[in-house]
């Protein structure tokens, strides 16, 4: 039963004084299978992924991370960046968060920098140069290259990551969060600002990651031809609770969903679906 | 699209020079009430301590006068050859040559040091000037690693410069250890320090950070005053031994250097040893700090200034990064201060003043933060120029307070502004400072 998943959310609950942003919230994500967090604006989407990946502390509720052959991580216990190193979830954010003052192969270096702090003897093996950290160097860089040639921007490796352009700057913040090498990668809304080449193109690199890597994912997406076109399964949230959940052809015939996406009410959103086809 | 801006700016010298004229008339008002009362009216003691005063007037009308043409001219020629910097001023090919030499600058200043002492022998003002300058390149450089790298603004930093050269006086006054024993317990013990001060301002970020660091020099500095039993307060810590070389002293004893290697005693001996010393240790800094930026801990250093929450995306613990980056930096300004107690032979609290701080803080941020060569160059020019203009008596501040104003207008993020990638595929090529965060504690 477990193997199957990779993450599972039980009664989440997150409260920020008197608002309840996320309330009594439980879906799973399935292993190697990309998911997809919808709802309108303040549903409570990236309050949920906060949790997740530990920038907020849920006021109640279990995360658990599921690992093969190892016990559950509780997710909710942990700090962010323990989330990141030790649970291998990574994550992008909904307005870019790059080092823009950095190359962009810096900007991938920096995304492994726990395996190199190792294999550097924190930092005293690197200091003098020993041939160990020299070779683990070099495997960091062969890996950075790997990903630019994946997001196609091998030829840019050493601009300043602030200089490129958005839709790159995007994919590139997704190749960072890859060179972690996580286990669970959850995209913060990844297609905003993007135009409809750039979001195919997403789509596909998206679903490469998750048949190369296997890497399963958890995506926050405004963008229904992004969502429809990749997602396995869709959690359908609105005002911090979930409304719907499925195949993504069930949750778009879903007249609740319809409803809170229309802001009418369910008997009045159904009648319009009626009346359309 | 060319024809509409040109026009524009074309389009009426008459209202041109009615603003002209306008700002001039603001200038001119400002600088009469400005110095109305500083040169207008001179004030003294008279013989019998009453007050006496006499009018400048005439001095007021020149400098107000001056001040209108000086105003007229400068809009003029911002009207009419554009924005004035450095990009207008010199020509291209000057800047292309420059940009060229700029390459082999450091190369060259590094064998000019080396060479100082040859050159400059007879001269013990300008071999003590250089020691001076050489220390505070030597703190510039350790507070760039706190301030430049990884963004963390510390106002204190004489704290640990303060803790290294005490270290080293009590260490060797009371058991007798000598100055390369010393060395390194001092920069042990200012990174324990560095460590110290951390803990309690991880969670503060920019002003607030700044206050904390500030006050941590304060405390530092008192404790030491204070402190009788053990640091002597106000007294200082006197006959601080001098460094040895492996051993052997500098002195006109039997067995000192001069006398092993058969050459006539000269206390310039001791000068140059002590150039050397302080030398090699700034460059063991800069040398680190280098290594320590290719380094996966330098990079974490500079992604935490760029964007700290992105760090702790990516599961870097930016805890111990900033930690490690207050004990590195701490750690050089223990070395500084071991070579300052160990050069001057006498300490006392009065050496670690905020004022010290401030100074080293303003030398990196004039060079550019996080640059290694503008440090540098901005340590000469504040330390070798505030003494190029002793000739100058009264007007040295004006001039050097000038020269730095001068300076952030033309170049904000200091005299090396852009950053250097730490890793490149085919070509590095600097980064502009446009895109280079500062950090925000």
């Amino acid at each position: 039963m477990s193997d199957h998943l990779i993450l599972s959310v039980d009664h989440l609950t997150m409260r920020f004084g008197g608002i309840v942003a996320v309330n009594d919230l439980s879906f799973a994500a399935a292993r190697g299978q990309i998911t997809a967090l919808i709802g309108p604006n303040g549903a409570g989407k990236t309050t949920v992924f906060n949790c997740i990946t530990g920038f907020y502390k849920p006021t109640s509720g279990a995360i658990r991370l599921k690992q093969r052959g190892a016990s559950d991580i509780a997710l909710e216990q942990l700090n962010d960046f323990r989330i990141a190193k030790l649970a291998k979830v990574a994550r992008t954010f909904q307005n870019i968060r790059l080092f823009p003052g950095m190359t962009v192969l810096e900007n991938l270096m920096v995304a492994q920098h726990n395996a190199l702090m190792r294999a550097s003897g924190l930092t005293f093996l690197g200091l003098i140069g020993a041939p160990s950290w020299r070779a683990a160097e070099k495997r960091a860089i062969d890996l950075a290259i790997f990903w630019l040639k994946r997001i196609n921007l091998f030829d840019r490796a050493d601009d300043a990551a602030g200089n490129l352009p958005y839709g790159d700057q995007r994919r590139l913040e997704i190749a960072r969060a890859m060179c972690t090498e996580p286990a669970l990668l959850c995209l913060d809304e990844p297609a905003a600002g993007l135009n409809a080449r750039e979001s195919a193109a997403l789509s596909e690199l998206l679903l490469s990651i998750r048949a190369d890597q296997g890497t399963s994912i958890l995506l926050i997406e405004h963008d229904m031809s992004v969502v429809m076109e990749i997602s396995d399964h869709v959690v359908v949230m609105d005002y911090g609770v979930k409304i719907a959940e499925g195949s993504p052809q069930r949750v778009r015939d879903d007249p609740k969903v319809i409803a809170a996406y229309l802001g009418a009410d369910e008997k009045e959103a159904i009648s319009v679906m009626e009346s359309g086809e | 699209m060319t024809t509409i801006s040109s026009d524009h700016v074309k389009a009426s010298p008459k209202s041109d020079i009615a603003f002209i004229l306008k700002k001039a008339f603001i200038s001119a008002a400002v600088a009469l009430v400005l110095f109305s009362l500083m040169i207008g009216v001179r004030t003294e003691a008279g013989p019998t301590g009453q007050l006496i005063y006499w009018t400048r007037f005439d001095d007021l009308a020149a400098i107000v006068a001056a001040v209108f043409g000086g105003s007229i001219l400068v809009e003029a020629a911002r009207r009419w050859l554009g924005p004035i910097g450095p990009g207008t001023l010199v020509p291209a090919s000057v800047q292309g040559v420059v940009a060229q030499s700029g390459r082999f600058l450091a190369p060259a200043l590094l064998v000019f040091t080396l060479l100082v002492p040859v050159i400059f022998y007879n001269q013990r003002y300008i071999l003590d000037l250089g020691i001076l300058v050489l220390t505070y390149v030597m703190l510039g450089w350790g507070l760039n690693v706190v301030v430049g790298l990884a963004g963390l603004l510390d106002l204190g930093y004489v704290a640990f410069y303060a803790v290294g050269a005490y270290s080293y006086a009590l260490l060797a006054t009371s058991f007798d250890l000598s100055f390369w024993v010393c060395l390194p317990l001092a920069g042990l013990l200012a990174a324990c320090w560095g460590v110290m001060l951390g803990f309690p301002v991880l969670r503060l970020r920019g002003d607030y950070l700044a206050i904390v660091t500030l006050a941590f020099g304060e405390i530092i500095r008192l404790v030491i005053l204070n402190w009788q039993s053990l640091t002597g307060g106000p007294n200082g810590i006197s006959s601080i031994p001098r460094p040895t070389l492996f051993g052997i002293p500098l002195t006109n004893d039997d067995d000192g250097l001069a006398a092993l290697l058969g050459i006539e005693y000269s206390p310039t001996h001791r000068i140059v040893f002590l150039f050397y010393v302080i030398l090699g240790l700034a460059l063991l800094t800069n040398w680190v700090t280098i290594r320590l930026r290719r380094l996966p801990i330098g990079r974490a250093w500079e992604a935490l200034r760029e964007d700290e929450i992105a760090c702790r995306a990516l599961g870097i613990n930016t805890t111990t990064t900033k930690l490690t980056a207050f004990a590195t930096g701490a750690m050089f300004g223990g070395f500084a201060g071991a070579f300052f107690a160990t050069r001057q032979g006498f300490i006392s609290p009065e050496s670690f003043t905020f004022q010290e701080s401030a100074l080293v803080l303003a030398i990196v941020v004039l060079g550019g933060m996080g640059s290694q060569l503008g440090v540098a160059i901005a340590a000469l020019c504040m330390i070798g120029g505030f003494e190029l203009f002793r000739g100058l008596d009264q007007y040295r501040m004006l001039v050097l307070g000038m020269a730095m104003v001068l300076l952030m207008i033309w170049r904000p993020r200091g005299i090396i502004g852009h950053r250097a990638p730490t890793v490149y595929l085919k070509k590095a090529e600097a980064i502009s400072s446009d895109l280079v965060k500062e950090g925000h504690g």
